[in-house]
């Protein structure tokens, strides 16, 4: 035997092996199990945590992220957190709560250049197209602005004011001769950075930001809107409308 | 053991000599997180982000392979930054011995040795059976879950990075499971965490098996069988066959990867049995 004889604590016999590998099978496989229940569990994201804003899908979000917090520290105005454990978001990964602290929109996105695995999304080009998620003017029973009253404070904030959120003129059915200004967001242009939730005055905002899966509805896939599809061919589909014949009840 | 552990060394030695390594570790890792934390706290930014990916200087990205490989594993190939930053860290802990991770840098390691040393002190014997190969199993484990749920599942609860990015970003509740894993070694399994389960380890013994750094017995002959070495060493199953396996034709090299060349056994061994040695020129001896 030479000296070069690689170290080995003891032969193991077959039967030793088969044991201590079911053994070892069966015991990381019951953890495996709770874990991938509490990973299962973990994933869905509760509706007051806004992922930064060029962040992947959830579900690639929770692929990608490293939870380095490169992106919570290169962000200048503390907007971002990151979860810890039992908060209503995976624990490590990077959020932030509109209502806390809302989202900037840097226009250099420091975040997005910080994070070093793509989670954040390098495809975001302008912070304008961020998509964080969607204000949804939540309760129309306490917001100033449907009572009537001017307050248009969420209005004012955004960064993108009169693209993401207009006031749409309604008549005040209540006092008979005055105007309501309601809040109105437009999906297309709002990048959910949460400015509008953050300055609503009320105690508890009427105006919230959503993750968009909980914002949007969804039509089926089959929907077409007659009026687009019309403008779309630039003219109705069918020729002329059908005329069925009226069927009446039989008899008298 | 008729003395307290490391009480003949320190004899031999003195007190400084008998801890430096020991010392010299501590002052690592807490000079590492030390680093972390110098940016948040007092905007001293040498290093950025936390143990699973940084920045170092604003220019050397590092990011940690086993964090990567599981982002992987989930279905994302990580941007080139924190890919490059992956291999900085494979070739460094490649060089210096996997493990070295382990006893030099990991938090979770001041924990585990805290247990250790109380053990020792409340000369607690009791220690449930398990096998020190289950961590390669949860290292599997951490590895295919993502393959199916598609997220990170062990990062979840991986105490490693949980305890560094908590003492960087804020714990939160973190400290549970830091706690859990010191009563776990304390009063269940001797070694429990760092010994048996942590798939960090286990992934960090993959990678420095070949390592060309090693602790090695050069001195076998002068041991007198204090077994002060065997005490304080984290996988004491490596030393037995570089120490007594002399006439077995076994090389004084601790070749296993499960030593993490801390060289707490150097501090403790009042003989000076054990040197930290490369690989190389130990081969051209033979
Ligand atoms: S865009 Fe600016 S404010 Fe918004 S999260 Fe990123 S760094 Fe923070
Ligand atoms: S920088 Fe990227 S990988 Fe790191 S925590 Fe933020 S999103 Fe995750
Ligand atoms: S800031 Fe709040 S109360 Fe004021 S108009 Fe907007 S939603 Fe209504
Ligand atoms: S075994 Fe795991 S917890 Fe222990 S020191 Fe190594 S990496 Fe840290
Ligand atoms: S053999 Fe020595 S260097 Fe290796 S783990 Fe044990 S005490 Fe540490």
């Amino acid at each position: 035997m030479s000296s070069s004889t690689t170290y080995q604590p003891r032969k193991m016999s077959r039967r030793q092996l088969i044991t201590d590998a079911s053994r070892g099978l069966c015991g990381v496989g019951l953890l495996a199990t709770g874990l991938a229940g509490y990973a299962k569990q973990s994933q869905s994201l509760a509706a007051q945590c806004l992922r930064p804003p060029g962040a992947l899908s959830e579900e690639d979000f929770l692929a990608a992220c490293v939870r380095c917090g490169l992106c919570v520290e290169a962000c200048p105005y503390d907007t971002l957190k990151l979860g810890k454990l039992f908060e209503p978001v995976t624990t490590g990964t990077p959020y932030f709560d509109a209502n806390v602290i809302p989202c900037e929109m840097c226009e250099d996105i420091p975040c997005q250049e910080a994070c070093p695995t793509g989670a954040i999304s390098p495809e975001l080009e302008s912070i304008n197209d961020a998509k964080m998620g969607l204000a949804v003017l939540l309760d129309r029973e306490t917001c100033l602005n449907t009572q009537g009253l001017r307050c248009d404070i969420c209005v004012r904030v955004c960064p993108l004011m009169d693209e993401a959120i207009t006031l749409e003129v309604q008549r005040n059915v209540r006092t008979g001769h005055h105007a309501m200004f309601i809040p109105t967001v437009h999906s297309d242009a709002c990048t959910g950075c949460g400015k509008c939730e953050h300055a609503c005055p009320l105690p508890e905002a009427a105006i919230k930001v959503l993750p968009l899966d909980i914002a949007k509805g969804e039509l089926g896939k089959h929907y077409r809107w007659g009026w687009v599809e019309k403008d779309n061919a630039g003219g109705s589909l069918i020729d002329e409308v059908l005329d069925l014949p009226d069927r009446l009840p039989e008899g008298d | 053991m008729k003395y307290p552990v490391g009480k003949e060394a320190i004899e031999e030695k003195g007190w400084f000599l008998a801890h430096r390594f020991l010392l010299l570790r501590r002052f690592v890792q807490l000079g590492v997180l030390a680093l972390f934390l110098a940016g948040p706290l007092f905007g001293l930014w040498i290093i950025k982000g936390n143990l699973s990916s940084s920045l170092f200087l604003d220019v050397v990205p590092m990011t940690d392979p086993f964090v990567a490989l599981q982002a992987f594993a989930a279905g994302h190939l990580l941007e080139t930054t924190a890919i490059i930053g992956a291999v900085i860290i494979i070739s460094f802990y490649f060089l210096l011995g996997g493990r070295v991770f382990c006893s030099w840098v990991c938090p979770v390691n001041m924990i585990s040795d805290a247990a250790h040393w109380l053990r020792r002190k409340l000369k607690i014997r009791t220690s449930t059976k398990l096998s020190r190969k289950t961590r390669f199993w949860v290292l599997a484990m951490a590895l295919v879950l993502p393959i199916g749920l598609g997220t990170m599942a062990w990062e979840l609860i991986n105490p490693v990075s949980m305890f560094h990015r908590g003492v960087i970003f804020g714990m939160g509740a973190g400290w549970i499971v830091l706690v859990g894993i010191f009563l776990f070694d304390l009063l269940l399994v001797e070694q429990g965490w760092c010994g048996h389960i942590c798939p960090h380890g286990a992934f960090y013994n993959v990678l420095g098996r070949y390592s060309p750094i090693k602790v090695s017995a050069t001195n076998r002959d002068k041991c007198h069988k204090c077994m002060d070495c065997f005490a304080v060493c984290p996988e004491p199953q490596v030393l037995k066959m570089p120490l007594f396996g002399e006439n077995k034709g076994f090389s004084p090299v601790i070749k296993s990867a499960d030593c993490t060349n801390c060289a707490r056994c150097i501090d403790v061994c009042s003989k000076d049995v054990f040197k930290i040695t490369t690989i190389l020129p130990n081969k051209a001896e033979v």
